[in-house]
């Protein structure tokens, strides 16, 4: 599902490269999860496969786009394969819940009736039916993530990329954040997520790769975040 | 693509940058309604030059000696000066007017001012020989032939006081465009101002759409139709203040030249003024919304 083939990024303003020749292969469905210290290269990494940044060696595809080397009208495309949830939420605070998840299939040009049948479904999904008028201020911080998840799960995305979902909540809504993924990942979407955090990584026990100054220092199976950390 | 989609994500736009939007409104209809003024005055003096090149004649006045003894203009030097005329080329037809008959036109001009008809008499007025030309922008030529000739007083060219008339209107066309382009400049930056401001208080947005994969013309359809819908505004609005300053203004003024000058017609304005500056207006409006977003919007 997600493939990356001796991939290096060096940004200009850096005389360190960003990622240096890296390789993973993601099947579809795996859960995995990246960790490493900041700067490591996660960020990169995720941005890469967004076709947000493009490697300066290397190949990267995703699903059937390969991602360095397609056209610029084509990004779109691949963009609607994936879904995105960051440590922030990024919601639209002058929309309310289910208008913000409305706007991702909005702007993608779906049609009305497609809009009015899925949004419903998928905030059930993420347990905020009952909630759809709210606006995002009017949440907490677990609500409001799980609203951004609604909006990146709602098309229906082949991946779900999540840079650092859990980063501005405590352990308990993280926890409940996970469970979301996690119930994302066992309908089939390959979820790779960006993370800090130590205690899920570890109780998890999922793939990790780890990147330390932008190359692959681990990549374990079934890994925890760190022996001696 | 969703139209009602695009259109609300427009009227958002221009609602939340009102201040904005108003100036780059009011900006762009003062450079059109300038514009359109400029258009009209090209009109106007095309009309004039029509109507008034067909009555343009140039007037061979003679001395007092002629003017006095030669009654019907058969005796030399007045005989052989209209046989000259008359074969001349240029010449379309020469009319000799002797003292009497000019005393009487003089008569019919200044019907309103009796004071100026009883100073004058017929001795103070000269014949005169009234030559029209098939091109009456070639006068010049007759001027210098006949101004020297014995028996002509001078020569009057009414085509040479029409062209310092003509001057004057065409340089007023020429400051209007100036001042319209100007104006329009102002109007060119403010719209690329705008829609660099409105792309940046939705920068959130726009990021989302890049994200969930919404296409350039869905990111950008909004921003660019901002600037469309601004401009058709001032388009709409330049020709209302045209058609506003004909009637408050114009009007009344080209009035008081008693028909010198012709009066603007409310055709005039709606066809073809109107058309092209609408035209012109979303023409500008797109393009600068294009090379704006292009410049300064990631997409």
């Amino acid at each position: 599902m997600i493939q990356l083939e001796s991939v290096s990024k060096a940004y200009k303003t850096s005389t360190r490269p960003a990622l240096d020749d890296v390789s993973v292969d993601v099947d579809k469905g795996e859960f995995v999860f990246l960790i490493g210290p900041s700067g490591s290269g996660k960020s990169t990494f995720l941005r890469l496969l967004l076709r947000e940044e493009v490697p300066s060696k290397g190949r990267v595809s995703v699903s059937n786009f390969d991602v360095a080397k397609m056209p610029r009208r084509k990004v779109p495309r691949l963009r609607q394969t994936i879904g995105c949830v960051f440590q922030d939420f990024r919601l639209l605070n002058n929309k309310t819940v289910s208008e913000n998840v409305a706007f991702a299939l909005e702007v993608i040009g779906k049609p009305k009736h497609t809009i009015t049948k899925v949004v419903p479904e998928v905030l059930e999904l993420v347990g905020l039916d009952g909630k759809a008028d709210r606006m995002p201020h009017e949440l907490s911080g677990g609500e409001q993530q799980r609203v951004a998840m609604a909006r990146a799960f709602v098309n229906r995305p082949l991946v779900l990329l999540a840079d650092e979902p859990t980063g501005n909540l405590d352990p308990d809504t993280s926890q409940d954040i996970m469970l979301l993924l996690e119930r994302i990942n066992r309908t089939g979407t390959t979820v790779l997520m960006a993370t800090h955090d130590h205690s899920i990584v570890d109780s998890m026990r999922r793939r990790v790769v780890e990147l330390d100054h932008g190359r692959v220092i681990r990549d374990d199976r079934r890994g925890v975040y760190g022996v001696g950390r | 693509m969703r139209a009602s989609f695009v259109f609300s994500e427009v009227v958002t736009g221009l609602r939340r940058n009102v201040t904005m939007t108003i100036a780059m409104i009011l900006t762009t209809a003062i450079s059109l309604g300038m514009f359109g003024g400029g258009l009209l005055l090209v009109r106007t003096i095309d009309k004039m030059q029509a109507s008034y090149l067909d009555d343009v004649e140039v007037t061979v006045y003679l001395t007092q000696d002629i003017s006095a003894n030669d009654q019907n203009c058969t005796a030399e030097p007045c005989s052989s000066i209209r046989s000259a005329l008359e074969n001349n080329q240029a010449v379309e037809s020469v009319v000799f007017e002797d003292r009497n008959e000019a005393y009487e036109r003089f008569q019919r001009i200044f019907e309103g001012q009796p004071e100026l008809v009883e100073l004058a008499r017929p001795e103070s007025l000269p014949a005169s020989l009234h030559v029209k030309l098939f091109d009456p922008e070639r006068s010049e030529v007759l001027v210098q032939e006949f101004g020297n000739q014995p028996g002509v007083a001078n020569v009057d060219d009414q085509n040479k006081f029409l062209d310092r008339f003509f001057d004057l209107l065409n340089s007023g066309r020429d400051g209007t465009f100036i001042v319209a382009a100007i104006a329009a400049l102002a109007a060119v930056l403010l719209i690329a101002n705008t829609i660099q401001v409105s792309a940046y208080t939705r920068r959130t947005e726009v990021g989302i759409m890049r994200l969930v994969g919404a296409t350039r013309w869905y990111t950008q359809l909004p921003f660019l139709l901002e600037a469309v819908v601004a401009g058709v505004i001032g388009a709409i609005l330049g020709v209302v203040g045209l058609i506003g300053v004909k009637y408050i203004a114009l009007d009344q003024i080209f009035e008081a030249t008693g028909g010198a000058i012709p009066k603007i017609e409310m055709i005039d304005i709606l066809f073809p003024v109107a058309p092209v500056l609408l035209g012109v207006s979303i023409l500008i409006s797109a393009i600068t919304g294009y090379v704006t977003l292009r410049a300064y919007v990631r997409t």
